[in-house]
């Protein structure tokens, strides 16, 4: 049964593809943590390369792989580094990861995130190996119901990220999901909040908002503070490698991350964004006792870094059993792939083994180069954060500029992007967090898209959103994860010291 | 401190000169585009448009057409737009630019979906490719020919949910509306359609049976077909088409008279020199003839199809006049 992987093997582990997966996984961790280029990007990019290179198929597979995990392992750079995600699935790494850079602990979050998406990582590819068939099959029972029963648990488990301002934490969502709802809409073609500009039919771009909001505004509060009473900058970077012992600490979440993080990858239409989100809100529930996450726990970032790398992982699982992209990365390497003559679906695996088992093998082996590349690395990396911040932010937001113009050739983009910061940065002022704009955005989009597929084919009859078992599990867990901390906290009070783990 | 100061800036550099070659990397298509060819794919990077610009861009660096390597840059935006409103606006007289479109393309100038501008204001090159609509269903579905499907929706066209990744009024949108319309007699207004992010979204739901019918187009079934998961009704050309497609019936031989290609092509600025105009049919007339160009498109999983200058801007002007009838006819407009 498992012919194709020792098959695989034998492909992956050529002197040729060996050398092409480790210069995916070079330039993927270059192109995820630059912000503004991300694995779609990069992929694009250098598509026409492989191909004009004329690699074989299964080379030119391993090479682009290589920079889809690679950029999942990039993306929590500048996220850590910079608190400006590099990617839509690093949004969440931002929440601790930027916190432990701030108390010095920047070399130790790199190494431990390193490790994190290493272990995600690999509990996807091994699920990938060993149940991709039966796993494709459970997706597609996922139909638009489902999803927005997903979407709603999304939102329920966001709850706890409310924190000590309910009411910011729900504007700042809400905002999320209005700016969701400009653009054509995707099941009448009706345009909303377009004002008959055509660079708006598409709704504002992942990439443009999160530059916007995260580097803009952040160039802004630099300047304000600069002009008040200069520039403070980041502490000395201490220590530069993880302990083993901190690994370990975050062992349940690294672990719990992983399998989540693969299961909601392998659903056609949900990506990295919603994994991390849903791992990191899962973990706060769990661990955050002692108010620590959103301060530098690790925990806080172990849990969506080990979730966005499953995830980019899970996404293979549609694309090579069923010819379905689970992710806006793979429908481009679906296009790729296209470009050899290869169809991926459910006769890739006996028509075309050497590429199906190439692949994943690859994956295993992309996989152990990232995480090597990336544990010494670690406080190299750190040591970026030496260079004068009032040097680094905007210099990131430059190629972030040039990225986005790049992919637009239109400076409305550009302009839309600078409008979108001073946004940011009046929402900071006011005490706005910003990752629920984030979540709201993405999930939020998820949910409306979803609702009116369902009511589209219902015919409108509402009854449709609670037909089938997934749908009211999903419902059922949302409302459990809206009462059980209030439940718990009311009859079933234990007190438990905390299991060290904490950052500090 | 001073040596802090001396080690941050070796890293500064160190930093700089990583970050210039990932610049270089990214910038390198945009700078050459003064003095090369360049073919904009009005969306994101790495859907149709992206292949139909890399497949003219490959076939004319393969066959030697052109010694310039030509230059793919994205525009996306309201489905081409943004593109349609950039080259009549700003690059208007560029003959080294030529922009990739579509059937839907003449679909939204029809609908009024491209701002003030409609179908001649631009010089329509050419069309080198085409794809055919199909009408998909999951293997045990109880519609087992296109009969069956058209006696359902006479019966209750509310009782067929179909699917695609276009909006209602887009082309896939179209493909069940004719066949609603012209078929069944039924009003399309009273069907039940979806719309989904992309075809394979579209074709997953139907894998898990929360649609009923896929309206995508024949390039993306070429992995489907003899997976045994799914049964194609109908192809919408006008004749059977080969290889794996050859088993499956027109809808013409099933009585109905409902075709839908999807032409792929291009279009030029409103004022470019008719020698740049020229020059372009040549080349591409002169592409579709070369076996190796055949073989390229093949391999996309399209179709033959070759339709250049006059004649294709002729074509295109019509048919988007076509659609603006066949737009109210079925209720859009």
């Amino acid at each position: 049964m498992f012919d194709f992987m020792i098959h695989g093997f034998d492909v992956a582990l050529t002197p040729l593809n060996l050398g092409l997966a480790l210069c995916g996984a070079v330039l993927g961790t270059f192109f995820g943590a630059l912000p503004g280029i991300g694995p779609i990007n990069g992929i694009a990019i250098l598509m026409p390369l492989a191909y004009t290179l004329g690699l074989p198929a299964e080379s030119a597979l391993i090479l682009l792989a290589g920079i889809y995990t690679g950029a999942e392992y990039g993306g929590r750079m500048s996220s850590i580094l910079l608190n400006v995600p590099g990617d839509a699935g690093a949004v969440m790494t931002t929440l601790d990861g930027h916190p432990l850079a701030k108390k010095g602990l920047a070399g130790p979050a790199l190494g431990l995130s390193a490790v994190a998406s290493f272990v995600g990582a690999t509990i996807a590819i091994i699920g990938l190996t060993l149940f991709a068939p039966l796993l494709a099959r459970v997706a597609v029972m996922f139909g638009p119901a489902e999803f927005f029963a997903l979407m709603v648990f999304a939102f329920a488990s966001m709850s706890v990220m409310m924190g000590h301002d309910p009411l910011k934490t729900g504007i700042a969502a809400v905002l999320g999901v209005m700016i969701a709802m400009i653009g054509v809409d995707s099941s009448t073609g009706v345009l909303r909040y377009t004002f008959d500009m055509p660079e708006l039919y598409d709704g504002i771009d992942f990439v443009v908002l999160i530059i916007g909001l995260f580097a803009v505004s952040e160039i802004l509060l630099m300047l304000e503070q600069a002009a008040r009473h200069g520039v403070t900058e980041m502490p000395a970077v201490g220590r530069v490698f993880v302990k083993f012992k901190e690994v370990i600490a975050c062992r349940g979440a690294i672990l719990r991350s992983g399998f989540m993080g693969f299961l909601i990858g392998t659903l056609p239409g949900t990506g990295a964004s919603v994994a991390s989100a849903v791992a990191y809100t899962t973990e706060k529930r769990i661990n955050d006792r002692d108010n620590t996450f959103g301060e530098g726990d690790m925990r806080g970032l172990a849990a969506p870094e080990a979730a966005n790398n499953a995830s980019a992982v899970g996404s293979f699982v549609p694309l090579l059993t069923l010819g379905i992209p689970g992710s806006g990365t793979t429908a481009v390497l679906l296009g790729a792939l296209m470009l050899y003559n290869i169809t991926p679906g459910p006769m890739m695996f006996s028509e075309r083994p050497e590429v199906a088992g190439g692949l994943i093998a690859s994956l295993y082996i992309g996989n152990v180069v990232l995480l090597l590349l990336n544990l010494p690395l670690a406080g190299l990396f750190a040591k970026v954060l030496t260079i004068p911040r009032w040097v680094l932010v905007p210099f990131v937001a430059l190629l972030a500029f040039v990225g986005v113009y790049q992919l637009h050739s239109d400076p409305i983009a550009i302009y839309t992007m600078l409008a979108v910061g001073v946004f940011g940065y009046v929402l900071r002022k006011f005490g706005f967090s910003l990752a629920p704009v984030i979540l709201g955005y993405v999930l939020g989009g998820l949910a409306e898209v979803n609702l009116r597929r369902a009511l589209a084919i219902s015919g409108g009859s509402p009854d449709v959103l609670w037909a089938s078992g997934i749908s009211i599990g999903l419902y059922i867990a949302a409302v459990a994860l809206l009462v059980a901390p209030w439940l718990l906290a009311r009859y079933w009070r234990r007190p438990r010291a905390s299991k060290a783990a904490s950052a500090s | 401190m001073q040596q802090s100061a001396c080690r941050g800036a070796a890293r500064w550099w160190r930093v700089a000169s990583i970050a210039l070659v990932a610049i270089a990397l990214i910038g390198c298509q945009k700078q050459v585009a003064g003095d090369h060819p360049e073919c904009i794919a009005p969306a994101k990077p790495g859907g149709g448009y992206d292949l139909t610009c890399r497949l003219l861009a490959n076939g004319l660096q393969q066959t030697g057409l052109m010694q310039t390597p030509m230059v793919v840059s994205y525009m996306p935006g309201g489905i081409g737009a943004v593109a349609y409103n950039h080259v009549n606006a700003t690059r208007d007289h560029d003959g080294d630019l030529v922009v990739a479109a579509s059937t839907g393309a003449a679909v939204n100038l029809a609908l009024g979906k491209f701002g003030s501008y409609d179908a001649d204001a631009v010089r329509w090159l050419g069309a080198f490719a085409a794809d055919y609509g199909v009408l998909v269903v999951a293997a045990d579905s109880p519609y087992k020919d296109l009969s069956d499907l058209v006696a359902a929706l006479k019966k209750d066209p509310g009782s067929v949910v179909a699917g695609a990744g276009g909006s209602i009024g887009s082309q896939d949108w179209m493909k069940i509306a004719l066949v609603a319309k012209r078929a069944a007699g039924v009003a399309p207004k009273d069907l039940r359609f979806v719309s989904y992010e992309g075809g394979g979204e579209a074709m997953g739901s139907l894998l898990g049976h929360h649609i009923d019918v896929f309206t995508g187009d024949a390039s993306e079934m070429a992995g489907h077909i003899g997976s045994g998961k799914i049964r194609v009704l109908a192809i919408l050309s006008g004749q059977r088409l080969g290889g794996v497609y050859s088993e499956i019936p027109t809808a013409k031989e099933q009585g109905y008279d409902i075709e839908w290609p999807t032409w792929r092509g291009f279009y030029m600025g409103p004022n470019v020199t008719d020698t740049a105009y020229q020059t372009w049919v040549a080349r591409l007339k002169k592409l579709v003839a070369t076996d190796q160009f055949k073989t390229m498109r093949t391999q996309q999983g399209l179709f033959p199809e070759a339709r250049f200058g006059a004649d294709f801007d002729e074509y295109v002007v019509n048919q988007a006049h076509e659609f603006e009838a066949l737009a109210r006819q079925v209720g859009l407009k």
